[in-house]
């Protein structure tokens, strides 16, 4: 024990003395939170609408102020020919076009019946959907409001729907997003962080001094892992209070449990991080690997679309995803305040994860020179 | 001198792939001998140096250092040497008591006797003043003599140094030298691989590398008389041309 002393006491003086290193400890998390939990949102805030009314009634115009009071959508074009509107589509100054037929409010009254066409931008799939969920409601609203108008006061709905959110009652992005971006964020501190000091040695040639001591591999490994351990937990709180301070992000479950999982987790992170940099010989080798497993890890880790949705067999790969549990788990604590109970399998998994990742990463150290 | 050998190796064989860089060496080392493991540049040296040092493994045949097989027991042959490579392998950003104090805890030294050696050790280099001094900005003379330094510091029975004084001034050669001959005087066991033949003639035995081979082993005073030369230098010329 006392030797790894020694060795975590000279890594912490080397990172405190690198001045790169250490502003990028500070300057890391502020950045990726304040522009990312910004930036990467999913909530459609600015609609484009394109209106062809050729219908001109006050039931089309007040359909159309629906939409225009709506912070959603903004409502600033209007044709007469729906293939004009369509080259608003195919510029990208609009994204969605209704077109209401001739006869509208005539149908409506007479028949009780009428069709109004929507037509989407469906470049990004998912904001295309989005459009189309926000205006189905609009219009369902419009509906029951023309049923109630006809029908008299003492009329009520047969089923109203009332919905209530759970977990993040307000539908709010940024709480949803900012403990994604802390996953990535702990990750990368940890993993890129240990791989790299591990093959910056090799390239120098100071570990061939080490291997040449009676140092044990788990000595080595321990030492390497410890400080970046600790540089990561610290990152976490940092940017909690980050979140806490600027983006009104709930705690609702409880710390000890977060940062008991984390603890956890990060054994699997660093030991992936040992066993990259046990296996290359120089830190471009390293970088380059390590940027393939991120980069997959993270679009399949559940942070902008949810895991269950993806493919069986992209699910099943998604075994060996460690960022796919972190995501689950620290919404959970952080939204849902689930406590130990709920998520022990978590736990469980990634502890025989640690195991695995870190014997694979003490068997391929080899203090050979 | 005793009649100890420290070092023994029988029909040491390494290749890497089809090439032989070690064609089976036998020699034996006494305690506290000065051995120069010569050699051109290529000829094995280093591989030799690695294989007694427990990093790299032997192909075929027994290697013995501090009465600990190579093969099995590695670990505990690291125990009982010093090394230094011919790469400098300190911390370039750590400072010179930093880096002291690293290793003399790896070798499990007390921190109060690493305090000591620290001390003892940088007043005998005349470099106690700079102990403070991160490693980067010092010349390179300066930086092997404290490699060497880190390398004994826990006393190893044997201490193996990979062309220490490559690059290095004449004055400080000579500097280097002495704090071999005082380093023997203590009882270690000093193997040194250079390519400066002149070194040879300071050392109690050499061994003459050609070709992962070893052609010559012996006193230098005697090598020089029975080839019929008058340097080491000539007699590596005339073995290296054959």
């Amino acid at each position: 024990m006392r030797t790894i002393g020694f060795l975590i006491q000279k890594e912490f003086i080397q990172i405190f003395r690198n001045k790169t290193m250490l502003p990028l400890i500070f300057a890391l998390p502020i950045v990726q939170l304040v522009i990312l939990v910004n930036a990467a949102t999913l909530e459609m805030k600015k609609i484009d609408m394109t209106v062809v009314d050729k219908d001109m009634t006050s039931t089309s115009r007040q359909m159309i102020q629906k939409f225009d009071g709506s912070p959603f959508y903004q409502v600033d074009k209007a044709n007469f020919s729906v293939k004009k509107a369509e080259a608003d589509l195919k510029d990208n100054s609009s994204d969605i076009v209704v077109n209401i037929p001739q006869g509208f409010e005539k149908n409506l009254l007479g028949e009780k019946e009428a069709d109004v066409q929507f037509l989407i931008n469906a470049i990004n799939g998912t904001a295309a959907g989005l459009i189309n969920a926000y205006t189905t409601s609009i219009i369902s609203d419009f509906n029951d409001k023309i049923l109630v108008d006809q029908l008299g006061k003492e009329f009520e709905l047969p089923v109203e729907i009332n919905s209530r959110y759970f977990f993040n009652s307000q539908l709010d992005y940024n709480i949803y997003m900012l403990p994604g971006i802390l996953v990535i964020l702990v990750t990368i501190i940890g993993m890129f962080l240990t791989a790299l000091n591990i093959v910056r040695e090799k390239e120098l040639g100071t570990i061939e001094q080490l291997n040449v001591t009676p140092i044990q591999k788990y000595q080595f490994i321990i030492r390497k892992m410890i400080p970046f351990m600790i540089i990561a937990l610290f990152e976490l709180a940092f940017g909690l209070v980050i979140g806490h301070l600027f983006f009104n992000l709930p705690m609702e479950g409880s710390y000890a449990v977060l940062f008991l999982f984390t603890l956890i987790y990060l054994l699997v992170a660093l030991g992936f991080g040992l066993f990259l940099s046990a296996i290359s010989n120089s830190q471009q080798q390293v970088m380059f690997v390590m940027f393939f497993f991120m980069l997959t890890f993270i679009l399949m880790s559940g942070i902008f679309t949810p895991t269950e949705s993806m493919p069986d067999w992209a699910q099943t790969i998604n075994v060996i995803n460690p960022f796919m549990y972190f995501m689950k788990v620290i919404r959970m604590i952080i939204l849902k305040g689930s406590g130990l109970a709920d998520i022990q399998h978590e736990i469980f998994s990634m502890l025989i994860y640690a195991v695995i990742i870190l014997s694979l990463a003490i068997w391929r150290y080899r203090k050979v020179a | 001198m005793t009649n100890e050998n420290i070092i023994e190796v029988e029909n040491l064989v390494k290749k890497f792939g089809k090439f032989t860089a070690n064609d089976r060496l036998t020699f034996q080392v006494k305690k506290g001998e000065i051995l120069g493991f010569l050699g051109a540049n290529g000829a094995g040296k280093t591989t030799a140096i690695k294989i007694l040092c427990g990093i790299s493994a032997p192909t075929s045949g027994k290697v013995s250092v501090a009465g600990f097989d190579a093969v099995k027991h590695p670990e505990k042959i690291k125990q009982n040497i010093g090394y230094m490579s011919q790469k400098f392998s300190l911390y370039d950003d750590l400072t010179i008591r930093e880096n002291f104090r690293l290793f003399g805890g790896i070798y499990g030294l007390s921190r109060k006797s690493i305090r000591q050696r620290t001390e003892e050790l940088l007043k005998r280099l005349e470099l106690y003043e700079y102990r403070n001094r991160i490693l980067e900005a010092l010349p390179l003379g300066w930086k092997q003599k404290l490699a060497f330094s880190v390398a004994i510091m826990h006393h190893p029975q044997v201490v193996f140094l990979d062309e220490p004084t490559s690059g290095v001034d004449p004055v400080t050669r000579r500097q280097f030298w002495e704090l071999i001959y005082e380093a023997s005087e203590e009882g270690k066991t000093i193997f040194v691989t250079t390519h400066y033949m002149d070194e040879a003639e300071y050392c109690d035995t050499v061994s003459m590398m050609v070709a992962g081979q070893i052609r010559a082993f012996g006193e230098p005073r005697e090598l020089k008389t029975e080839y019929g030369v008058k340097s080491v230098n000539d007699l590596f010329i005339k073995l290296a041309r054959n």
